[in-house]
Formats: C-alpha cells, sequence, structure tokens
C-alpha cells in the first residue's frame, strides 16, 4: 500500500513540486512590494527550472499510477519538458513588456505556472476525467491571463469571447465524454482500446461521442472551422500572453490529441482520418488566406499559427509511427519559431512606440538590424524556405502523407505553404525594403540579456537543427514509439 | 589531391566571407570599404579555386568527380552529397567567373547599404555553386529554393521603382513553380528509398507515375528557365533588378531550369521525357518566336535583352528534348555562352544606366562619337547574342539546330529562322543606341568606359571569342558526360518492357 502511494507520487513530482511552488510564488506575492514584482518572476522560473529537472529525471519507461489516471512515457515527458520550457522562455521575454504595459501583476506568473500545471496533467492523462482536470486548469488560467489587462477594453472583449467559447468547447466535450462512458462503459484510455477493438462498441453513440471529445480538442488548438476565437484573442491580449497562448497550450493541445488518437481511438482511425483530413486542409487553407489582407502584425501571426496547426496535422492524419514522428517535429520546430518570431515583436514593442500594424515595423533592418535580421530569419522558416528548419518540419510531414499515398493533401499543403508565403514576405519587405517612417523613432530600450539569449538561441538552435537534425528525430521517434507501442 | 573537399571549399567558402563582412565593426567609412574589399577577394579566391578544379577535372572520367558524402539525416536517408561530372563542372565555374564581375560592376553604382548588398551576393553565389554541386535531391532542392531568399532581397532593396512588385511577383511565381516539384521529389523518395541521384536514375518507374513526376519537375524547371508562357516574372525582375542582380539572374539563375533538366529529367525519366518532347518543342519554338518578336517592340533596353534571354533559353530547352548528342551538348554550350553573354549585354546597359539613369532606348543614339569603347564591347557581345561565327553563341546555337535537324526538320527549320529574328532586335537595338547623331544634347557629357568596367569587360569578351574560335575545352568536358547520359538513357528504355514504351516515340528519340 504505502509502496504504491510512494511509486505514484514519484511518477507525479514534477506536478507535485510545481503545484507547490505556484502556491509560493502566489503568497509571496502578496508581501512583495509592487516594485520588487520581479522577484516573483524569478522566483516561478526557479520553480519552473526545477519542474523541468524532475522531469527530465523522470525514467523513460511506461509507468501509470493512480489506478490508471495517469501516465508518464518518453512521449510526455518529451512534451512536458518542451512545455515547461517554452514557459519558462515566455516568462523571461515577457517580464519588461508587462512592465511597460504596467500589467506587471504578480498573477501573471502565477498564472503561467498554474497553466503549466494544468498543461503536464494534460499530456500525462490516461483517463478522459484527468484529461477534463488538466485541460480545465489550462483554460481557466488561460482566460484570466488574457484578461489581465482588465482596463483596456479589448482585453475584456477577447477574454469574454475567449471564455464563452471556451466554456462551449469544453461542455462540447464533457458531452463526448459522457457519451463515450455510455457506451463503453469506462473512461480509462486503456480499457477504451479494448473496448473499442470489440464490433459491438464501434456504435454510433460512440463515434458520436468521439466526434464531440474531437471537436472539444480542436478548438483548443483552434481548427478551422473552430478557430473563430484565435484571431480576436491572439490580437486583444497584451503581446505577452499572445506569445504564451500561441506557443504552449499547442503543443499540450496537440499532444493529447496524439495520445487520444493513437490509444483510445486508434480502432476508430477509419472514421477519424477523413474527417482530420477535411480539418487540416480547412486550416491549412484558412490560416494561407485568411492573413493575406491582414494589416495587424498579431492577427497575420495568429493566422499564421492557425496554418501551422494544419501542417502539424498532417502528420497525425498520415497515422502511424511516421506520421506522429513528423507532426512532433513539426510541433517542436513551430514552437521555436513562434516564440522566437513574438520575442522579436514584444524586443520591437519596447523600443517603438507602435508596433501593432505592419506598417509600424518599416525600416526596422534599418533601426535595428541585428533585430530584423532574427525576424526575418524566423519568418523565412515560418513560411518553409529552405535552409531554414521550418522546411525541415514540412519536408517531413509531407513526406509522411505521401508515403501513407495521401497526394492530394501533399499537394493542398505545398500550394497552401505558397499562399502563405505572401504574407511573411510582406512583413519582411516592410521591415527589410521599406524606410523607416517619418517621426517614428526607435528609442534605445534597456539591454535585456534574457531577450538577448532567446533571440540568439532561437537562431542558433534552427540553424543547429538543420545542419544536425537527427538528435531532435531521434527524440520524436522515441516519443512517436512510445505512444504508439503504449498500449500493446 | 582527393582528401581535399573542394566542392565544400568552393560552396561555403563565400558564405565565409558574407558571416565575416556581417560582424566586422567599425566606422560606417571603413565598414564599407571592408565590405567591397572582403566580398571581392572572397570571389576572387572562389574563381581561382574552381579554375584549380576544372584543370584538375579529368573529362575521361564519366563518374562524378571531387565526390563528397556525408550523412545528414540518418532517419530520413539523406546525404549530404557533393560531386560534379561534365554537365555541372562548367557551371561552378561560371558562377564563381560572373560573381567578382557583379561585384565590380556594383563598386560605385551601389550607394546604400553595401554591406548587406555584398552579403547578399556572396549567400546567392554559395547557394548556386552548391546547387551544381548537389547529388542528393534534397540537398538540390535546398540550394534551389533557397537562392530565392538572397535575390527576392536584391531586387526588393536595391531594384528600381516597382522593385516590390517585381521581387513579390518574383518569389511567388517561383515558389509555387518549384514547390510541386518537392511533391515530385518526395514520391520519388518514396518510390525508389533513395534521394540519391546516381541510385534514381538507374530506377525505372511505372510509365504511368513517370509522366506525373516529370510534369511535376518540369513545372519547376519550366518557370526557372523560364519557358513561355510561364516567362512573365523575369522580364519584370529584370528591369527593377540592380545591374548585378539581372547579371547573375540572366548569368546563372535562368541556367538552374536548364540544368535541372539535364541533370534530374532526363536521366530519371526517360520515357516520359520522349512522350512529352512535343509539348517542350512546341513551347520551345513559341518562346523562340514570340519573345523574339515581343522584344522587337520594347523601348527599355532591359526588357529588351530580358525577352532576348527568353528566346535564347528556348533553344536551350529545344536542344535538350531532342535527346540527340549535338542538340544536348549545343544546349549545354548555349547555356554557358549566354550565361556570359547576356551577362556582359546587362553590364552593358548597366554602364550607360549609371551614367544617364534611364534605359529607354529613345533617350539614346550616337553614343560612338562619346564611348568608342563602349561601342566596341557592346556590338561584339549583341553579335555573340545574334550567334555570329567566331562567337559562343555561334557555337550552341549551331549544335542546337543540327541537334534539333536530325530530331525534325521542320522544327528546325522554325528555330533557324527565328534566329533572323534575334538579330533583327539585336542589330536594331544597337543601331538605335549606338549609332545615329547625337541629337540628345544630354549624352554630348558621355564619358567612356573607366579602367574597372573596361577590365570586366575584356574578361568577358575575352572568354566568349575563347569558346567561339576554340570552343575545344569546354566541348571535351560537355561532350562526354551528355553521350554517356544519352547512352544510359536509351539502355534503359531499352531494357524495359515492350509494353511500357510507346515504339515510335523511342524511334523517333533515339533517332
Amino acid at each position: 500500500m504505502f509502496e504504491t502511494i510512494l511509486h505514484d507520487v514519484s511518477v507525479i513530482l514534477p506536478e507535485i513540486s510545481l503545484a507547490t511552488i505556484a502556491t509560493l510564488v502566489l503568497l509571496s506575492g502578496l508581501f512583495i512590494k509592487r516594485h520588487q514584482q520581479r522577484w516573483t518572476t524569478y522566483f516561478a522560473m526557479g520553480g519552473l527550472v526545477f519542474a523541468l529537472l524532475l522531469e527530465v529525471l523522470q525514467e523513460q519507461i511506461r509507468q501509470v499510477a493512480f489506478n490508471g489516471l495517469f501516465i508518464e512515457d518518453t512521449f510526455s515527458i518529451l512534451i512536458k519538458a518542451l512545455i515547461v520550457s517554452a514557459a519558462l522562455i515566455v516568462l523571461a521575454v515577457s517580464r519588461r513588456n508587462l512592465e511597460l504595459d504596467e500589467i506587471n501583476h504578480f498573477e501573471y506568473p502565477v498564472l503561467v505556472l498554474f497553466a503549466t500545471l494544468g498543461m503536464m496533467v494534460m499530456v500525462s492523462a490516461n483517463d478522459l476525467m484527468t484529461v477534463f482536470l488538466g485541460l480545465e486548469l489550462q483554460s481557466l488560467s488561460l482566460y484570466v491571463m488574457v484578461a489581465i489587462n482588465r482596463d483596456k477594453i479589448q482585453a475584456s472583449e477577447a477574454a469574454m469571447k475567449y471564455f464563452v467559447l471556451g466554456a462551449l468547447a469544453t461542455g462540447i466535450f464533457l458531452y463526448g465524454c459522457s457519451l463515450i462512458y455510455g457506451f463503453a462503459g469506462t473512461t480509462n484510455f486503456e480499457a477504451l482500446a479494448r473496448a473499442m477493438r470489440s464490433p459491438e462498441a464501434m456504435s454510433i453513440g460512440a463515434v458520436i461521442g468521439f466526434t464531440f471529445i474531437l471537436v472539444g480538442l480542436a478548438f483548443k488548438i483552434s481548427v478551422v472551422p473552430f478557430h473563430m476565437w484565435t484571431p480576436d484573442v491572439y490580437e486583444g491580449s497584451p503581446t505577452a500572453v499572445t506569445t504564451f497562448l500561441a506557443t504552449v497550450p499547442k503543443l499540450s493541445g496537440f499532444a493529447l490529441i496524439m495520445r487520444v488518437l493513437a490509444q483510445p481511438f486508434q480502432e476508430l482511425f477509419p472514421y477519424w482520418q477523413g474527417v482530420l483530413m477535411v480539418l487540416a486542409i480547412a486550416t491549412m487553407l484558412l490560416g494561407a488566406f485568411a492573413a493575406l489582407n491582414q494589416t495587424k502584425v498579431k492577427r497575420i501571426l495568429a493566422y499564421s499559427s492557425i496554418g501551422h496547426v494544419g501542417y502539424a496535422l498532417i502528420g497525425i492524419v498520415a497515422n502511424g509511427e511516421d506520421g506522429l514522428r513528423a507532426s512532433l517535429i513539426y510541433i517542436m520546430i513551430y514552437l521555436v519559431m513562434t516564440l522566437g518570431a513574438f520575442a522579436c515583436l514584444m524586443r520591437v514593442a519596447r523600443q517603438r512606440s507602435a508596433y501593432e500594424n505592419v506598417h509600424d515595423l518599416a525600416g526596422l533592418a534599418q533601426t535595428s538590424p541585428g533585430l530584423a535580421f532574427v525576424f526575418s530569419f524566423l519568418l523565412f522558416s515560418l513560411a518553409g524556405i529552405p535552409p531554414l528548419a521550418g522546411f525541415l518540419g514540412k519536408l517531413y510531414v509531407f513526406q509522411s502523407a505521401i508515403n501513407a499515398g495521401l497526394y492530394m493533401l501533399a499537394i493542398l499543403g505545398v500550394l497552401s505553404s505558397v499562399v502563405a508565403a505572401a504574407y511573411y514576405l510582406k512583413l519582411i519587405k516592410v521591415m527589410v525594403m521599406d524606410s523607416p517612417v517619418e517621426g517614428m523613432q526607435d528609442t534605445p530600450a534597456r539591454q535585456d540579456p534574457l531577450m538577448s539569449l532567446v533571440l540568439g538561441g532561437t537562431v542558433i538552435s534552427l540553424t543547429l537543427f538543420f545542419i544536425r537534425p537527427e538528435f531532435v528525430i531521434d527524440l520524436a521517434s522515441a516519443a512517436a514509439i512510445s505512444l504508439t507501442q503504449g498500449l500493446s | 589531391m582527393t582528401e581535399f573537399p573542394i566542392l565544400s571549399t568552393l560552396t561555403f567558402l563565400p558564405l565565409l566571407g558574407a558571416i565575416f563582412i556581417a560582424i566586422i565593426q567599425g566606422e560606417d567609412d571603413t565598414r564599407m570599404r571592408n565590405a567591397r574589399m572582403v566580398a571581392l577577394w572572397t570571389s576572387i579566391i572562389t574563381f581561382a579555386l574552381s579554375i584549380y578544379m576544372w584543370l584538375q577535372f579529368d573529362p575521361a572520367k564519366l563518374a562524378f568527380q571531387f565526390v563528397e558524402k556525408r550523412v545528414w539525416v540518418p532517419q530520413f536517408n539523406l546525404t549530404y552529397h557533393m560531386g560534379v561530372d561534365g554537365l555541372s563542372m562548367l557551371f561552378v565555374v561560371l558562377t564563381a567567373f560572373l560573381t567578382p564581375i557583379c561585384i565590380l560592376a556594383s563598386w560605385t553604382s551601389i550607394k546604400k547599404r553595401i554591406r548587406e548588398y555584398m552579403v547578399a551576393f556572396l549567400v546567392l553565389e554559395s547557394l548556386l555553386i552548391g546547387m551544381f554541386c548537389a547529388l542528393d535531391i534534397i540537398l538540390f532542392y535546398v540550394f534551389f529554393e533557397a537562392v530565392l531568399i538572397p535575390m527576392v532581397l536584391i531586387i526588393g532593396i536595391w531594384g528600381g521603382e516597382r522593385r516590390i512588385y517585381s521581387c513579390y511577383k518574383f518569389f511567388l511565381y517561383t515558389l509555387l513553380g518549384s514547390v510541386l516539384m518537392l511533391v515530385a521529389m518526395l514520391t520519388t523518395i518514396y518510390e525508389t528509398g533513395s534521394s540519391d541521384i546516381m541510385a534514381i536514375a538507374n530506377y525505372s518507374f511505372d510509365i504511368g507515375l513517370q509522366k506525373w513526376l516529370w510534369l511535376g519537375f518540369f513545372i519547376a524547371f519550366a518557370v526557372k528557365v523560364p519557358m513561355w508562357p510561364v516567362h512573365t516574372w523575369l522580364p519584370d525582375a529584370h528591369v527593377e533588378a540592380p545591374t548585378a542582380g539581372s547579371v547573375i539572374l540572366a548569368g546563372v539563375l535562368l541556367k538552374m531550369g536548364g540544368y535541372g533538366f539535364v541533370r534530374l529529367i532526363l536521366p530519371f525519366f526517360p520515357e516520359a521525357t520522349i512522350f512529352f518532347s512535343p509539348l517542350v518543342v512546341a513551347l520551345s519554338l513559341i518562346a523562340i518566336v514570340y519573345t523574339s518578336l515581343v522584344a522587337l517592340s520594347q523601348e527599355d533596353m532591359k526588357k529588351l535583352i530580358a525577352y532576348s534571354s527568353i528566346a535564347h533559353m528556348g533553344f536551350v530547352t529545344l536542344g535538350i528534348v531532342t535527346l540527340t548528342p549535338q542538340g544536348v551538348s549545343g544546349a549545354m554550350i548555349q547555356m554557358i555562352s549566354h550565361g556570359l553573354v547576356s551577362a556582359a549585354l546587362f553590364l552593358a546597359v548597366g554602364v550607360i544606366y549609371d551614367r544617364f539613369h534611364t534605359r529607354e532606348i529613345a533617350f539614346f543614339g550616337g553614343l560612338v562619337k562619346k564611348m568608342p569603347k563602349y561601342a566596341v564591347f557592346t556590338m561584339l557581345f549583341i553579335l555573340a547574342s545574334i550567334g555570329v561565327p567566331g562567337t559562343s553563341g555561334f557555337v550552341g546555337e549551331f549544335a542546337v539546330i543540327m541537334g534539333t535537324f536530325t530530331y525534325n526538320t521542320w522544327v528546325a527549320t522554325v528555330a533557324a529562322s527565328a534566329m533572323v529574328l534575334g538579330a533583327a532586335y539585336s542589330l536594331w537595338l544597337y543601331r538605335r543606341v549606338v549609332f545615329g547623331s547625337l541629337k540628345n544634347t544630354k549624352l554630348s557629357e558621355a564619358t567612356d568606359l573607366n579602367l574597372r568596367e573596361l577590365g570586366v569587360f575584356t574578361a568577358i569578351a575575352a572568354t566568349v571569342m575563347w569558346m567561339g574560335i576554340y570552343p575545344k575545352p569546354f566541348l571535351q568536358v560537355i561532350n562526354p558526360a551528355v553521350n554517356h547520359l544519352l547512352l544510359s538513357q536509351q539502355n534503359r528504355i531499352v531494357s524495359l518492357p515492350e509494353s511500357t514504351v510507346n515504339k515510335d516515340l523511342l524511334a523517333m528519340g533515339s533517332k
């Protein structure tokens, strides 16, 4: 008895420690004076580093805890390590911008920690109930983060929109869970996988329930047609929050979808492949075309993130180890590129009076060449032009689609990437080819070693990834294998 | 000497120079001077190294030479595989030859953001050389596509008034062409299990699939060449690009398409090439005749030369799909010759553009009185462009026509008569700009070529004459490789099961 508890606790130790630290940060925030608020951020960052260490030290074998509610395997370790690192990076780059916008409340790092915790639980869920627990913790934290700039009307509007639509999606998800439970008699993933293997379980009710679950999750990663909230929320939130929204929850959402599709519902593959394919195509095309006429940088990046979700879905549609690996690689590259791009935007925000509109970036290459270089590098990479890492990501997902015989998907994918290239080029054009607007002076921003480290780090890591991709591919392979073979 | 990675050095030396330029610090003035000098010397050393490679190159060997092979992505079986043979070696030299010329051509005419400019050119050189050496199709694609980045910046930052429109058009047009090739490449890899050019060349594709793959590759290269009707990006790009940008665009970038034909399409898809050859012949003939006519009516010098480029590249595609030794070698020579001649013509336009800031033909007239040296050199390049014997243009076009003649006499007749059109627009251009009376008073202050321009022109003129009078060193490299390519292609078709090959087409192609 005692041993079981000890084992279970050791499996969930990273989450427990993060929860503890988050609570401590919350408490300490109450006692730290406002002008000393940066210490809560540092404290939270320390907590994330600690959780990261605990996470990577977990054994790389499949461990189930709490009567099958919670799982830790190679896949979850990789994803959780990425989530925690991304949250760490977001905290590192966003502090100055929060100060600038005068929203440097101590709640922000606390909310980041709780959202991260929720995502970790999601990724390690081995039961629909655990999924719901994690999903809600994540979502509720995110709603509040979007609204953190409570004096700004757009932020409140965005939060309201996000909350209402998010609650609806959660409701649909929960309804799906209950249908599944009604028809399969269980919510545990392994039991579900067994139940789905028997022909009588493949009832219409289970399929509908599963579809609802898929819709709920599709909302969270903004798959078309469940993407409506994304541009408004991205635009309305403070840039620091947008950075978080565009990167970390995508990772957890994808991880969850991958696990759900590869483990409990693998048997329903013939049902979901076609549906997901249509969703992927719609997502890629919308992400490409809708951004063409946008004038706000954050909206463009929002549609860009929608488009990238579509590409990452290709690997899932292709299914199998190959496809999952391709998707994982894609998401990892996406994570680094998007973090970098938003970090660039935040850097611009510190030195220019305006940065929301595309033309506010005019002439950046002349006023701060280094920043413009990094930004253009990341945009070309997002567009998927070789020799940048984004190209390799696209290459692998298209390869997995072709290996699975999904030629139409690959062809529509490459064509939409050309359309998307047009708006990335537009941003690059404004930065590099246009002259600075009169009266738009750059004020020298304060040195921020963390920011420089992140910007330099994204460029270097993307370059290294292109030259020596095998390390990342090995990680993704191991994770994909642990996912597909987890149940057998 | 086999140990020294000469191709990687050639490829990455310019990149190293670019990085060096990007990081040197100092006063603006010294930085500018340093950027120019570093760029010039890097490109000159690269050129010297490429000449050394040519001397070391053994034309008798049919296999790839200076081969380097390293694992790149083990999980996907991609390799960093470099090597040159008779088909690619001269393009490497051509690229290395034109880059220092480009840098010299922009010595004074580029006034803003010189460091970035030099970086862009060196990166471009690096990618172009890499593309000509790549022996892995994904590596090839990486270089092929990456060329867009520096080129789009060159047009977009240092271009003329409508540069933004042109750079968008150039970027999206060529990107759209090449992404479909990516899908075809991935299918090829899936089918053959390898991304190695030599391994794929030994694989026999099913004829149905072959046709689809052929189309995928063809679209990419047809846009790059460019063939009619996907040529419309070229005049815009040329008109707006700075002089050196036009030089490298016409000199090397267009050759990527033709090179892709002989390097990938011919060996990979022999049956499909025969099947589609009437299509390519028709498009080439239209390109030759139609764009020559369009060139006649141009009022902008650069646009005229851009259209003439399309016509000349029409000869290249025509020669390639005749699948005769003369035709293909002629196409190769024509590509190199056109690389030099069109580069020189764009430089010639650049010289007078630097002085008068216009390219309108009507503005000029009687330049020979003020710029005799300029007139002589331009005459030579115009004649080479027409294909007058004794210049490089003759060797290429003559061989192409010869090859076409064995393919189909009617096609040869049309192509040969279209050469008259070439003579018409070129000589008429020359007459209007250089001869006649000095009507425009602004022209009276014209100064003749300075030492830098003289040096650049002499270098190109000497090569053009050399190729025209004594083409043996070039043919010696190209011919064995072309014969080998065509022979192995025919062997593969013959060894296929009977049912998959259309007999008539086969007979036509191998004549």
